[in-house]
């Protein structure tokens, strides 16, 4: 009786979390999706509490309260911190998975009911959850920078990681045989968390977002193998909703970037193909902030393209204040949001909303750009590889065929950038010599402020 | 209520196609949010946690348990908060 009552509830608690992510296709309908998606998780949490077979509470309230008082400040980061806090979150969600798979093993071990088939999944939940753990971890001290952000690697990087894998495949599977060889699962454990560490070291900062994708969507696979140890299909369910989304994530990171998974991971990219270019000795045009503010000002089609540079420097309500003088003066201006700009999907869609940016003036790369041609100025802040021409054009480029904006197209180029060293990748931007091209040397923040401050001046007669 | 290898492998595979589909639907603006938001529904491992740290069956399954649920309460809240704190923030122009 209870029993049905509880997956009655469960079926109501499905239902709410598609919903959930049903109401997330528009920003109109979004903040109804978090109230479906908290309905869901406490219908959840209260059905389970339902469970005859919980003897005792003290032990869940104490980490309920302790966890609801942890979470409060980890969701008051800034948001420029956002990336970390997420990887820190898929951390928290692989190590609950493979937590629990670790305490089912030793526990139906002792109870002699560890079949075949809950060994495997076990098996499955611990190396995603441990994994899922560790690379995480990485990547959320890679994305705060104490460590470093460029690449780590070392000889025969690929030859260890596969090899460690297929030990720790080979392992899991000595394990299903004969699942009562207790001593293989602490190897099992050692193997998987390994394997999470070496798996994102060789991974460089730009290629985050869809690192944190991927992880991501490892998080819900665990979460969904956790549904097979725990036979509860609700798990199964929300974490095949999440392993969903962190795909999807990925696949439109990766298209952005016109690489393949495996490129990205194995890739090590940005290391080893800096300074193979010819050395040529070309001069970029420089321009000062006032010429900039009256560039802009006698503009009437503005298009701003914001990189990773801006969040770095906090440029973003600058950024902002700008926006408000040109639209004061009828400037029609808009902002071209490439998908990996940024450390994660959609990062500087927050952060421009955050500055109090309208979100209908922020246009994803493929809309702007058959009309990039018609602009008069377009201004890039702190983005470098995403507007660089030589992906359309130079085979030899390492970016070759990944999509870029064309700021290049319109009448005037203006570029902020802080000196003419190469991005990440180690690659000469070309648009930076374009003719139609003038750089704006100086830090964002700085730069886009002293453009306003001439803006400002410069209204008053 | 029963629960067999095929009976998951039936529910993995439609919630997979349905979670596919409406997550190709979320505008891209949202990805961040998106992506904080699974986080939170992700946390459902908080129902196993809890499972496991009542049932005490033994003292490390209870101490993992709730190790567990302290780790996936930590994402239900940051992750429901922060996104909502993120959605708050998209605007429209004002209409003058």
């Amino acid at each position: 009786m209870i029993d049905q009552l509880v997956q009655l509830i469960y079926l109501i608690s499905t239902a709410l979390f598609i919903l959930s992510l049903q109401w997330m296709s528009d920003p109109k309908t979004a903040r109804r999706g978090v109230f479906a998606g908290v309905g869901g998780m406490a219908l959840a949490v209260v059905g389970t509490l339902l469970h005859p077979q919980i003897v005792n509470f003290n032990w869940i309230v104490v980490a309920l309260v302790l966890g609801a008082i942890a979470g409060i400040p980890l969701s008051k980061v800034a948001l420029t911190a956002v990336p970390q806090r997420t990887a820190l979150s898929h951390a928290f969600g692989g190590l609950a998975a493979g937590l629990v798979g670790t305490a089912k093993y030793y526990l139906w071990v002792q109870q002699g009911q560890l079949t075949r088939f809950r060994m495997g999944a076990i098996a499955i939940e611990v190396i995603l959850g441990f994994m899922t753990l560790t690379g995480s971890l990485i990547a959320a001290g890679k994305l705060q920078e104490v460590l470093p952000t460029r690449p780590i690697t070392y000889r025969n990087q690929n030859l260890i990681n596969f090899t460690l894998l297929g030990v720790a495949l080979v392992v899991a599977a000595l394990l299903v045989v004969d699942p009562g060889r207790a001593l293989l699962f602490p190897v099992l454990l050692v193997l998987a968390l390994t394997f999470g560490v070496l798996l994102v070291l060789p991974i460089g900062g730009a290629d985050m977002p869809t690192v944190i994708s991927l992880l991501n969507s490892y998080a819900g696979l665990s979460a969904v193998a956790m549904g097979f140890v725990m036979e509860n299909k609700l798990l199964i369910t929300a974490g095949a909703l999440d392993g969903a989304s962190g795909l999807i994530l990925s696949i439109v990171m990766c298209k952005a970037m016109n690489r393949s998974f495996g490129n990205v991971l194995f890739g090590a990219f940005g290391q080893v193909q800096a300074a193979t270019g010819a050395v040529e000795q070309r001069t970029a045009k420089a321009a000062t902030a006032e010429d900039a503010a009256q560039l802009l000002e006698n503009a009437s089609r503005v298009v701003i393209i914001p990189g990773y540079g801006m969040a770095v420097s906090q440029a973003q309500h600058r950024v902002h204040d700008l926006y408000e003088e040109l639209a004061k003066r009828g400037v029609d201006v808009r902002f071209a949001i490439h998908p990996v700009a940024g450390r994660m999907p959609g990062h500087m869609n927050v952060l421009l909303a955050e500055a109090e940016i309208p979100y209908d003036r922020l246009v994803e790369m493929d809309d702007i750009n058959p009309e990039m041609g018609q602009a008069d100025v377009a201004l890039v802040i702190g983005a470098n590889d995403v507007v660089n021409p030589a992906a359309r054009h130079d085979k030899n480029s390492p970016i070759f065929g990944m999509p870029i904006i064309d700021a290049d197209k319109a009448k005037i180029c203006l570029a902020i950038k802080r000196s003419m060293n190469p991005g990440f990748a180690g690659i000469e931007n070309e648009l930076y010599f374009a003719d139609n091209t003038l750089m704006l040397f100086g830090d964002a923040k700085g730069m886009v402020g002293d453009i306003v401050k001439h803006l400002h001046g410069g209204s008053g007669h | 209520m029963q629960f067999d290898f095929l009976n998951g492998m039936f529910v993995l595979m439609l919630s997979t196609f349905v979670g596919l589909m409406v997550i190709q639907r979320v505008s891209r603006l949202l990805h961040t949010p998106l992506m904080s938001l699974t986080n939170a529904i992700s946390a459902i491992a908080v129902v196993g946690a809890i499972l496991l740290a009542g049932e005490q069956e033994t003292r490390l399954s209870t101490i993992l348990g709730a190790v567990a649920v302290f780790a996936s309460t930590t994402n239900i809240v940051s992750g429901f908060l922060i996104t909502d704190r993120m959605l708050k923030m998209f605007k429209r122009r004002e209409p003058k």
